[in-house]
């Protein structure tokens, strides 16, 4: 066959495949194998060199016409295929109101949100974020915090006793009943300034019901240094309730007795529902008690070495699972722990 | 404590309302609510009984004809107690009273009862929402006005009020009287309890005698002969009653009353029973018994304190009396107890004996002996006064070791440091004072010398007198400013940090966090495991509420199966959790371990769903995926072992291994704990320990240039003996340092190949960061592998 019988066979066939092309990458790919520098026709070209001068004239003409043609081709096809881009694509019309392909979600426990949340903003308050045992000494959870034996005061923290008895038969192990044992392990290691907050698990003898659970968690923190006072206290945690509960949430500050603190401190917070009204909610004194705290009791430093007429502190501790209660409305703190996705899922 | 407002006002004028008076308790620290007794009495008149006529179908029915004062109703009665004459209370049809039997308000309608009509009632105070009692009806005194409404004769408001442990002053209605007194700028009148003291000298009848005077520092008591035991009187019922106290006789009710007015428990002993004449007060004796007066013996120990007649036991001091010293009907003459007992011995015995009550609340948050004469006069009075006879003369005061009011130095500067504001020496000064304390000023020391008051037992030392000025003062006048000093030194917290990254990749991952408790029962943490044994005993309480929260777990799938089986009762899945939480593993004499563990498992329903269409395949592989790429996001190389987890199928899981150490594991769940937990899906489990990972999460691992010069990439398919494993593959090829990439993209054993062999194929990329790489250098490299394949593992090309 001759060249130039070659090149019109290759014509014919290089435009009667660009004519059954219906997309760019194709159209791409035809124009490398018919135009580009591994091309057939390049091919076709090659075979130039073994020819005479004048078969060369005429295979060359032909050759250079059958590249117009096909680029005249090409971009016809390329006018034709742009404007079929704006075109709706697929043959049937999409139902987009079909349900995505959702990847599989998982949400934090709404405990865990809480307390990253709150831990945030002590952080940023220069607060450290640590953790102590939940399974505790008496000495720790109950002795160093001016809470002595036969004391009413443990009383009110209904105690689960590990069974356990040391070599004098005496019972000190313990779950902890509150965070702030973790006061007293801190300033034994940190002298002042001791700035830390504690979120954690604590535990209470407690028979189940709507509003009590045996475990539940808190969030307890500690200032100490020279010229801390009660007036840093009242701005630290009202900066705390602003910036957590809203600006426009009033909190408010009463005398309550814990005593490893003194002068003891109670803050609440304007109830949401009736905003100060009274309501059902908040029993109707319009406040929600949200945390206690105090003045560091002077024996409870000097307990850990910390000499109280230099140094003075405050402390705090909150519980957390009342906040989203009180958030969303949950009227049974079982339904923290319970795992059930349906409760779980909406946070 | 209740304290009704009228028998507040004994001792101190109020012009604030109660609403007002309550909040102000409540600011300075003690929390008071408001009852309203008579609120509801609408229909409820003062009546008299005018006749009593049987029922004529029931025996244990009466007709009581009551003068309403306008009128004449007739009323089916049931209460033993009705008596022509007798001023009663009487409900109209219409009040709202609370039913005497199910305790629930409803309106009185006209009833017939046994076939007579009845319109109206007789009410007990039960019916009237006082007390719970519903025995009889309440009779009235005497001069109670006919006819009026009963609200106007006995309605009243009670503080009810939250007493905080450190406050014992507030258990009594004068203490709640001085804290108004500070609160509302007033004073304090407390009338003086005088009497005359007709009878012999008191030395005469007893004598006292401290033996342990720890646990006794004074004890003190006053004799009255020839009184007669009787009801008490209407007004001294109702406060009693309003103070949530039920009468029973003149005697005890003057002891409760006193109690509750001065804050000081007393106790009142049948004289005549005191056989010796003679006090002694002691430790029991280890095993001693006693019978107390609710007719239960009580074993006692010596850490407990007993009032005895010198040979038995007549009373457990502060706690309860013994039955054979107690007072009846026919006692004439009491010997009464006004006493100092130790506050934690007095917690231990009536906590150790289960007796709280309202005389073991006070001594045990610790009074002040100063207490007792005050009380025991107070009681004095009144019982001559209700119920005659003659006191003898004196009062018995035992007091071995005087303990002086000491007086505490305040100085100006430390109110100030504590907070954070200054007072003026005067305003300090008028705080204390009205809080009954001595104050003495140093003006020019701006010193404070405070003494005081002997009913504030709670106030010791200077942060406590820091206190009061705080409370009094109210915390709404101390400023708020934010903390100025320079902030602590900061250590991270890795363990939080890592925890806190890998809950979030969980979350990204899909998986929900769930958190359990960390209480439970051992059939729980046994139900995880095929052979349902522990390899270590679990932390177990002394004192569980129940056996579903007897042990702390030693692991966290036993909670997350569970968690699993509930909810797979209402829907099909899949489910993805975990938890990331403690175990408590024990040690010998010491703290539990709490190891920080994550356990997450992979649950997926049989059945394929038809949308989304697009289902991706689900098996050992899938979860291992996840704890790879876990793994790899926190910069930890992890390889896998074989393993044999109990609680997981034969075959089916791993050992997860970091640096050398096991650090976990991962498998099918075994289908004996499937059943268990009745789970018919496949589920997959995996555990890592979080605190033992920690190390290896903070070795910071190098960085790698971007290769510059391009990859050249060979596909190979090998055909090997069925056991050989991918990892002996991979660990041959990564010795080959030009290929920077492996790939495995089939596995197939089938019959295309061999019986007994199977097929892997790989993509290797080949990467030199030197240069270009050439065909040549590809394909020389390429035919090593290949040798080095079927030299050490038989591996042959698929063809």
């Amino acid at each position: 066959m001759s060249l130039l019988q070659q090149l019109e066979e290759l014509k014919a066939e290089a435009l009667a495949e660009l004519n059954s092309i219906d997309d760019s990458k194709k159209l791409e790919s035809w124009r490398v194998q018919y135009m580009g520098k591994k091309s057939k026709l390049n091919e076709v070209l090659r075979g130039l060199a073994g020819l005479s001068i004048e078969e060369k004239k005429t295979v060359g003409a032909g050759a250079n016409s059958l590249k117009l043609d096909l680029d005249v081709a090409l971009k016809g096809k390329e006018q034709v295929l742009g404007e079929k881009i704006d075109q709706p694509a697929g043959e049937a019309p999409l139902d987009i109101s079909l349900p995505g392909r959702t990847p599989p979600v998982g949400r934090l426990h709404p405990i865990t949100q809480v307390i990253t949340e709150m831990s945030q903003i002590f952080v940023s308050m220069g607060f450290q974020v640590v953790e102590g045992p939940e399974v505790e000494w008496d000495y720790y959870n109950f002795d160093m915090l001016n809470i002595p034996k036969e004391h009413p005061a443990r009383d009110n923290m209904q105690t689960l006793w590990v069974d356990y008895e040391n070599e004098k038969g005496e019972r000190p192990m313990l779950l902890r009943t509150h965070t702030s044992p973790m006061q007293i392990r801190v300033m034994e290691k940190i002298k002042p300034p001791v700035r830390i907050v504690v979120p954690g698990k604590v535990y209470r003898y407690e028979a189940i019901d709507a509003t009590h659970i045996p475990m539940f968690t808190q969030i307890e923190g500690l200032a100490v240094d020279r010229g801390i006072t009660l007036a840093d206290l009242k701005g630290t945690l009202y900066d705390f309730a602003r910036r957590y509960f809203s600006s426009d949430r009033k909190a408010r500050f009463r005398c309550d007795f814990f005593p490893f603190v003194e002068p003891g401190v109670e803050m609440s917070i304007e109830c949401a529902v009736c905003k100060g009204n009274g309501c059902r909610l908040c029993s109707n004194s319009g406040w929600i008690e949200i945390l206690g705290a105090g003045m560091v009791h002077p024996r409870v430093l000097e307990r850990v070495g910390i000499d109280p007429s230099v140094y003075s502190g405050f402390a705090f501790g909150m519980g957390i699972e009342r906040v989203p209660m009180l958030r969303y409305g949950i009227d049974d703190i079982r339904l923290f722990y319970g795992g059930d996705l349906r409760f779980l899922r909406q946070f | 404590m209740k304290v009704p407002i009228k028998w507040l006002k004994d001792y101190i004028d109020i012009s604030l309302s109660p609403k007002e008076l309550a909040h102000r308790l409540t600011m300075a620290g003690t929390e008071t609510g408001l009852k309203y007794i008579g609120e509801s009495w609408e229909g409820v008149v003062i009546g008299q009984i005018a006749s009593i006529d049987p029922h004529p179908n029931a025996d244990r029915l009466r007709l009581a004809t009551v003068d309403t004062g306008t009128g004449r109703q007739t009323v089916v009665c049931g209460a033993p107690n009705l008596q022509i004459g007798d001023k009663i209370v009487f409900a109209d049809v219409g009040a709202n009273l609370t039913d005497g039997h199910t305790g629930e308000k409803s309106i009185l309608k006209p009833a017939k009862i046994r076939g007579v009509e009845s319109c109206g009632m007789v009410c007990s105070e039960m019916e009237l929402g006082i007390s719970k009692n519903h025995e009889g009806i309440i009779v009235l005194p005497p001069e109670a006005p006919l006819g009026k409404p009963l609200a106007e004769f006995l309605s009243d408001i009670v503080l009810d009020i939250e007493v905080t442990p450190n406050r014992p002053d507030l258990l009594s209605v004068i203490g709640v009287a001085w804290e108004v007194a500070a609160l509302t700028d007033n004073k304090v009148n407390i009338p003086p309890s005088t009497y005359e003291e007709t009878g012999d000298s008191i030395e005469k009848h007893i004598s006292i005698e401290i033996v342990d005077s720890d646990l006794c520092p004074r004890y003190c008591a006053s004799l009255i002969t020839g009184i007669k035991i009787g009801e008490s009187p209407e007004w001294l019922k109702q406060r009693l009653i309003a103070c949530g106290l039920r009468p029973i006789s003149n005697i005890v009710d003057v002891t409760n009353y006193v109690m509750f007015e001065y804050g000081q428990p007393l106790h009142s002993f049948d004289y005549d029973k005191i056989k010796t004449r003679k006090i002694v007060v002691r430790r029991a004796g280890n095993g001693e018994i006693m019978q107390t007066l609710d007719d239960v013996e009580r074993k006692l120990s010596d850490k407990t304190l007993v009032i005895t007649d010198g040979e038995k036991a007549v009373a457990i001091a502060g706690v309860m009396g013994g039955a054979n010293s107690e007072i009846t009907e026919n006692t004439t003459s009491i010997l009464l107890e006004s006493a100092n007992f130790n506050a934690a011995s007095i917690h231990y015995t009536s906590h150790g004996l289960k007796l709280i009550s309202e005389a073991s609340m006070r001594f045990e948050r610790g009074i002040r002996p100063d207490l007792t004469i005050p009380a025991v006069k107070r009681a004095t009075q009144l019982i001559l006064q209700l119920a005659g006879g003659k006191a003898a003369k004196g009062i018995m005061d035992i007091y071995p070791q005087k303990k002086e009011l000491k007086a505490i130095r305040l100085h100006s500067s430390e109110i100030e440091r504590i907070l954070g504001i200054e007072f003026g020496m005067e305003q300090v000064e008028e705080t204390l004072t009205s809080l009954g304390f001595k104050v003495a000023v140093f003006p020019q020391d701006k010193e404070f010398l405070v003494t005081p008051a002997y009913w504030r037992s709670d106030i010791n030392i200077e942060i406590d007198l820091v206190e009061e000025v705080a409370r009094i003062i109210g915390y709404e006048n101390i400023p708020t400013t934010l903390l100025s000093g320079a902030i602590a030194h900061q250590e991270p917290n890795q363990l939080m940090t890592l925890k806190s990254k890998i809950k979030q990749n969980f979350v990204g991952f899909g998986f929900q966090e769930i958190i359990t408790y960390s209480l439970t029962s051992r059939e729980m943490l046994e139900k995880a495991f095929a052979s349902g044994s522990l390899d270590r005993e679990p932390v177990k309480l002394s004192n569980a509420m129940s056996s579903d929260q007897e042990y702390l777990r030693t692991n966290l799938r036993s909670g997350l199966l569970s968690v699993l089986e509930s909810n797979l009762r209402h829907e099909e899945g899949p489910i993805r959790l975990f938890e990331l939480s403690r175990i408590y593993l024990p040690r010998d004499n010491d703290l539990p371990e709490e190891q920080e563990i994550l356990c997450g498992l992979m649950h997926n329903p049989e059945e394929e769903k038809a949308w989304p269409v697009h289902t991706p395949p689900f098996d050992f592989f899938t979860v291992k995926g996840v704890v790879e790429i876990i793994m790899a996001s926190l910069g930890v190389k992890s390889d896998f072992r074989e393993s044999n987890d109990d609680g997981l199928r034969p075959g089916r899981q791993a050992e997860i291994i970091v640096t050398g150490k096991k650090m976990g594991v991962i498998g099918e769940l075994h289908p004996k704990v499937a059943i268990a937990f009745d789970i018919s899906d496949i589920v997959y489990l995996f555990e890592i320990n979080v605190t033992g990972l920690l190390p290896s999460t903070l070795q910071r691992n190098g960085y790698h240039a971007i290769a510059r010069f391009p990859s050249v990439v060979r596909d190979i398919a090998l055909v090997l003996d069925i056991n050989v494993t991918h990892q002996q593959i991979v660990d041959i090829i990564s010795k080959f340092t030009l290929v920077n990439e492996i790939t495995l993209f089939d596995v197939y054993s089938g019959k295309q190949v061999s019986p007994g062999k199977k097929s892997l194929a790989y993509r290797l990329n080949f990467q030199s960061a030197e240069h270009t790489l050439t065909d040549i250098e590809v394909d020389k490299v390429f035919e090593q592998i290949l040798i080095r394949l079927k030299d050490k593992l038989g591996a042959t090309l698929r063809a």
